[in-house]
């Protein structure tokens, strides 16, 4: 099988195209707000309300509403509990994220098992990305975009939100109306990426393509664009592996975003264990063929 | 006095049971660089953030330019220089960046730079001397010229009250000088600067007035009188200027 073949033999089968449009609008959409999670420290957060939001899918099913509002509301009540078990207890942050998302979670795991449905609801929790139907699709689509129109359009407030939240408040904005926003826009993408990899693993779409970037580049700019385009190619790599190795498609792009955090991770030339010392000794090497460069 | 930057009467504000700051009363005026003395968990911090509308009086009255610290704040007269620990310095951000921070308040919603909020950061770049540094990832700063970037950032942001915790923990003597230097010039331009600091050597060169803090205001007076050792023992308990080095 020559290379042309290999790309276009699974594209003949019209699951395997809306297949792969679902993944790459959740990795985009995922990756790009994966940038700031990561940066603000919120990936436990981005854990919890992905979980969080499975309840809300399932009596959304149940009342024929669309699935991003049931998960929302589950999404902000996470936060809200959260937040109310850490304050009014001794309990930490850390256990207050567990206790709530894992108890959210349950509820809609419980739900799931009492919802009589055609479809398998159990294809929310694993994902089912063969499965996914042109609605399906267009939902992705048009819920992707809104997500990253508002991304983009206040991604600078983000930013400064994630850098400097006193400063955000001193110059008259509200980071804590920016910071709503952003929950909000994070379950609405646990909605857009659990069509493609389930809700256990939404996760990884939130931190690793936000992660990876961090360890290439300096600039906030350059990470907007590295994230995406690294959770693509490891969207498209994933879906092509699981055709080929008929294996969990989910599972199989989330390992393909793992893989290319741990390459970054060991090989990123500023940061990466191996890539530092690499680019350290290419640099002394450098200096002894041109050691006049030091003078200057 | 006619008009005080800061008009503060009877203010206190409590976090929970906790009683941060007692029935403080405070006139600053403008143009005047002011020192903030007083130990860890004196209220200084409750005290900055007080002028920016940041917490709610439980009693009492404080007024910026006459008005809400609420509204003062919304309208960005107030600029805030945070002390090192409060900052990210991995963040992925140039020096440029962050200054250009300070122009957000008068941005549209996109915040979309224009020509002279560019201007407005060159220049506040070049007096601050990091101009050659502006690409700069900002932990790749050192510590006087982290703190040099966050002054910049408050000069763009043309606050007429700046705010600066701490600016000379972690600073070497040439950024000490130029710290110095140019708050003393915001202030002779009519800015209000109230300097949280515990470095009590520098003091006398940069704040005609400091205020000694211990949950109450102790005392409000000329640095000179306020730094004399038996009103030092009152807030910190010790006499801090014998010490010498360590302070």
């Amino acid at each position: 099988m020559n290379l042309i073949d290999f790309i276009l033999e699974p594209l003949s089968y019209d699951f395997m195209i809306r297949a792969l449009i679902t993944t790459l609008v959740a990795a985009i959409v995922g990756a790009v707000l994966s940038t700031w999670l990561v940066l603000i420290g919120w990936s436990l957060m981005g854990d919890a309300v992905s979980h969080a939001v499975l309840p809300g899918v399932v009596i959304a099913y149940v009342l024929d509403v669309p699935f991003a509002i049931g998960a929302a509301f589950f999404g902000f009540l996470a936060v809200i509990l959260i937040g109310v078990v850490r304050d009014t207890s001794r309990v930490k942050e850390d256990a207050a994220i567990g206790i709530v998302f894992t108890t959210l979670f349950a509820l809609g795991l419980v739900l799931i098992s009492i919802t009589p449905s055609q479809t398998d609801l159990g294809h929310i929790v694993f994902g089912n990305l063969l499965g996914v139907s042109w609605a399906d699709v267009t939902q992705v689509i048009v819920l992707g975009a809104f997500i990253l129109g508002v991304l983009i359009y206040k991604r600078k407030d983000f930013t400064l939100f994630a850098f400097d939240p006193i400063h955000a408040r001193a110059i008259g904005l509200n980071p804590k109306l920016i910071g709503a926003v952003l929950l909000a826009l994070l379950a609405l993408t646990s909605v857009v990426a659990l069509q493609a990899v389930g809700v256990i693993l939404v996760v990884a779409m939130l931190i690793i393509p936000g992660a990876t970037a961090y360890l290439l580049t300096d600039k906030f700019s350059k990470m907007l664009v590295i994230a995406p385009v690294m959770a693509a190619i490891a969207a498209v790599g994933g879906v092509y592996l699981s055709y080929y190795l008929d294996t969990a498609s989910g599972g199989m792009v989330v390992l393909s975003q793992g893989a290319m955090f741990a390459f970054v991770y060991l090989f990123s030339p500023r940061q990466g264990i191996i890539g530092k010392r690499i680019s350290a000794i290419i640099h002394a090497k450098r200096q002894v063929q041109s050691p006049r460069q030091d003078v200057s | 006095m006619i008009n005080p930057a800061i008009y503060i009467r009877d203010l206190s504000v409590s976090y929970g049971e906790v009683n941060a700051l007692i029935g403080a009363n405070l006139d600053l005026p403008e143009g005047k660089v002011v020192g903030l003395v007083g130990m860890n968990g004196s209220g200084k911090s409750t005290l900055f953030k007080a002028i920016m509308g940041m917490v709610k009086a439980r009693s009492g009255e404080i007024k910026v330019f006459g008005e809400d610290p609420v509204l003062s704040r919304q309208k960005g007269s107030v600029a805030y220089v945070p002390q090192s620990e409060e900052i990210d310095w991995t963040f992925p951000i140039s020096v440029r960046d962050v200054v250009l921070m300070g122009r957000f308040g008068k941005m549209g919603s996109t915040r979309r730079a224009s020509p002279q909020d560019h201007a407005a950061v060159r220049d506040a770049l070049a007096k601050v001397e990091l101009t050659e540094y502006s690409n700069r990832q900002i932990g790749q700063l050192s510590g006087g010229q982290r703190k040099r970037a966050f002054l910049a950032r408050a000069i763009a942001q043309e606050a007429r009250i700046l705010l600066l915790d701490e600016p000379f923990s972690g600073v070497d003597k040439k950024s000490e000088a130029t710290i110095i230097r140019l708050i003393k010039t915001l202030a002779s331009q009519g800015a209000t600067v109230l300097v949280s600091t515990h470095d009590l050597l520098t003091l006398p060169q940069l704040a005609d007035e400091s205020i000694l803090l211990m949950r109450r205001v102790l005392m409000h007076d000329t640095t000179q009188k306020v730094l004399q050792p038996n009103n030092l023992a009152l807030a910190f308990g010790i006499d801090v200027l014998a010490r010498g080095d360590d302070t």
